[in-house]
């Protein structure tokens, strides 16, 4: 079953001038529910522009992105910021968490936003933590974990939505090898056992390593599409 | 959680959190300060002008503010007084009859006003006793007379001394008659210290040929009570009464004129003032919005809505304003107290100034609890002002711009 597909995605800057700049040209893809999909690509070629239309953060120059059966290519701001609280979970760079929040509290944020009965969110914010193996931190605010860390309540608060899937922008870019080789192992592990599907650009070649399928993106197109085995 | 959340974005930078606050207590103790003394001594120009003479509310024969003379006197029968009587808010009330009269003392003669009191009423109302400076104040069926200090300057005279009165009475009459001195009172006010000359009214109206007819009736409400509300229930009651009745604001037009000009220069000092730090909390807002657009569009990238976002900033702006405002009126409160209680008062030619105008030189502050809520509610209603621009900022946020900051 499809989660999201995108047809013939135009993404195109400066298009009122004579030298206009196709940052998705011409783009078709679809994700199926439980897929580790990275979208690689060296620089300028259209990655983190991809993932912000996918993610109705963007909207598209021409084309359809349809996330759970339904079109959201041109819905307002506000229904997209609706779109995205329930059907859409991220994962930023830099962590982004709120800094005045706990680690409890940050993936709780999303569920308050849902208006989830507390007591339902507190359970299924110790959940998420515990899944991502910070038990013992759920009230440290940002500050007090290393990025690593961070980057796992950041995947925590994704899931905390229930979204349809993750999109994640080089999650693994500013943690160090450990960190990174941990991060991609929970999200392995919700992957396989939850079937939550991840989406994610990336550098890193111990990503790309892991992913089960790498859509490789130059020019704004899709250069290759592959499926490959990962234990 | 919003409200949490707020909260602690506001000491996410102490420093800047804690000056805006500061900013906003100057602003009140100042105002609070100013406006406290202003009208404390607003409120002490009214009750020294009521209880040197005026009453708050005065009751005349209809036509008497227009022409004073004893031709628009009047007998004071049951229904006005039941009228004065039964009415809660009103403490104390005198008889009068004034009229004018020569007053001389061997070959000096001098104009004057005379009125007749019931004199232990008059003290309660007015504390003339407490103005003697000279002999004794006048018992109730005294048949001498009390003269005003500049009076008896100018006639030479002293207790013991006679006068004589000559005026026109009641319908024409003559008036005349002579009086000892009982005593010798002093007024601040150089046009009560000037000429006033008070006997008893028995004796007045013997003088005046009047029968048992009086000018006014001067009454005094209780503190809390609003002179212009008592008047109106008055003016309702003795609709269908030959009287007039007056507040004494409608007596005395040129100090309702002094206060409101002067009420208006403090309210735009205070106006000022306020634009000044409104302008410094605009600022921080300024620089705060500044800050945080990323942090903002992550909120709105995981699903916040931009009116919920912007409720929060409104939130953090009330919550520094209400810091500033609380910490304000906690320390304006002693510091008022204090001086409600032991008045400013002014000497030397400054002070001689003031008494010359009728008033004494004393400045006790206000507490009226009106004053801070006053301040409280203008705080607010600035905050809410400064919020409109974060406010029109955030609801026309995009994520995706926000996030590239």
């Amino acid at each position: 079953m499809a989660v999201l597909e995108v047809f013939d995605l135009v993404k195109t800057y400066n298009e009122e001038s004579n030298y206009p700049v196709h940052a998705v040209n011409h783009v078709d893809l679809t994700i199926e529910k439980g897929e580790f999909t990275a979208i690689v690509g060296p620089s300028g070629s259209g990655k983190t522009t991809l993932l912000n239309i996918m993610g109705g953060l963007d909207q598209p120059t021409q084309g359809k992105v349809i996330i759970d059966g339904k079109d959201i290519s041109f819905l307002g701001e506000n229904k997209l910021i609706d779109f995205r609280l329930h059907h859409i979970g991220f994962v930023f760079q830099s962590y982004n968490l709120i800094p005045v929040l706990t680690a409890k509290e940050n993936v709780s944020f999303v569920m308050v936003l849902q208006k989830t009965p507390k007591k339902e969110r507190d359970l299924r914010a110790e959940a998420l933590l515990k899944e991502v193996g910070l038990e013992d931190r759920m009230d440290s605010r940002p500050a007090q974990l290393s990025g690593g860390q961070q980057q796992r309540v950041a995947i925590a608060r994704a899931l905390a939505s229930k979204p349809a899937f993750v999109l994640a922008d080089e999650p693994t870019a500013n943690l160090d090898s450990k960190s990174a080789t941990n991060l991609l192992d929970i999200m392995h592990k919700l992957n396989r056992e939850e079937h939550m599907t991840f989406i994610f650009s990336t550098h890193d070649s111990r990503v790309i390593e892991r992913a089960r399928r790498v859509v490789t993106l130059v020019d704004g197109k899709i250069a290759s599409d592959v499926r490959q085995d990962v234990s | 959680m919003l409200f949490v959340f707020a909260w602690r974005n506001i000491w996410r930078n102490k420093r800047r959190t804690l000056i805006t606050a500061a900013s906003v207590f100057t602003a009140v103790i100042l105002a609070l300060l100013m406006r406290s003394l202003q009208l404390g001594a607003y409120q002490r120009m009214i009750d020294n002008v009521v209880s040197y003479y005026t009453g708050h509310i005065q009751v005349h024969a209809d036509g008497y503010s227009d022409e004073k003379t004893l031709e628009y006197s009047f007998v004071p029968n049951d229904s006005i007084i039941d009228v004065i009587k039964e009415h809660p808010d009103i403490v104390s009330w005198v008889p009068r009859l004034e009229s004018f009269a020569l007053v001389s003392a061997a070959d000096l003669t001098q104009g004057s006003l005379v009125v007749g009191i019931d004199p232990a009423a008059e003290d309660g109302l007015t504390n003339l006793a407490g103005k003697i400076v000279e002999g004794t104040y006048l018992a109730s069926d005294d048949d001498g007379v009390i003269i005003s200090e500049g009076l008896a300057k100018k006639l030479e005279a002293h207790t013991n001394d006679t006068i004589v009165l000559l005026g026109q009475g009641y319908h024409g009459a003559t008036a005349a008659g002579k009086y000892p001195i009982r005593g010798v009172a002093h007024f601040s006010a150089p046009s009560l210290n000037n000429g006033m000359v008070y006997l008893t009214i028995p004796n007045a109206q013997y003088l005046y040929s009047t029968g048992d007819r009086l000018t006014s009736i001067a009454i005094r409400i209780s503190p809390k009570a609003d002179a212009t509300a008592v008047a109106a229930a008055l003016r309702h009651t003795t609709e269908d009464m030959p009287f007039e009745i007056l507040d004494w604001k409608d007596m005395l037009p040129e100090m309702v004129e002094l206060i409101e000009v002067d009420n208006a220069g403090g309210v735009i000092i205070i106006s000022i003032l306020y634009m000044i730090i409104g302008f410094g909390i605009f600022g921080t807002i300024l620089m705060m919005l500044a800050e945080r657009q990323h942090e903002f569009g992550i909120l709105v990238a995981v699903g916040m809505k931009r009116i919920k976002l912007a409720t929060v900033v409104l939130l953090e702006i009330l919550m520094i304003a209400f810091l500033g405002t609380i910490a304000g009126i906690l320390v304006g409160i002693p510091i008022i107290g204090y001086f409600h209680a032991n008045p400013i008062k002014v000497t030397g030619d400054m002070a001689k100034a003031y008494e010359s105008f009728g008033m004494e030189a004393i400045f006790p502050f206000s507490n009226d609890i009106g004053l801070f809520l006053t301040q409280a509610a203008i705080v607010f209603f600035m905050s809410l002002v400064l919020s409109v621009y974060p406010w029109f900022r955030i609801l026309r946020l995009k994520a995706i711009e926000a996030l590239k900051q």
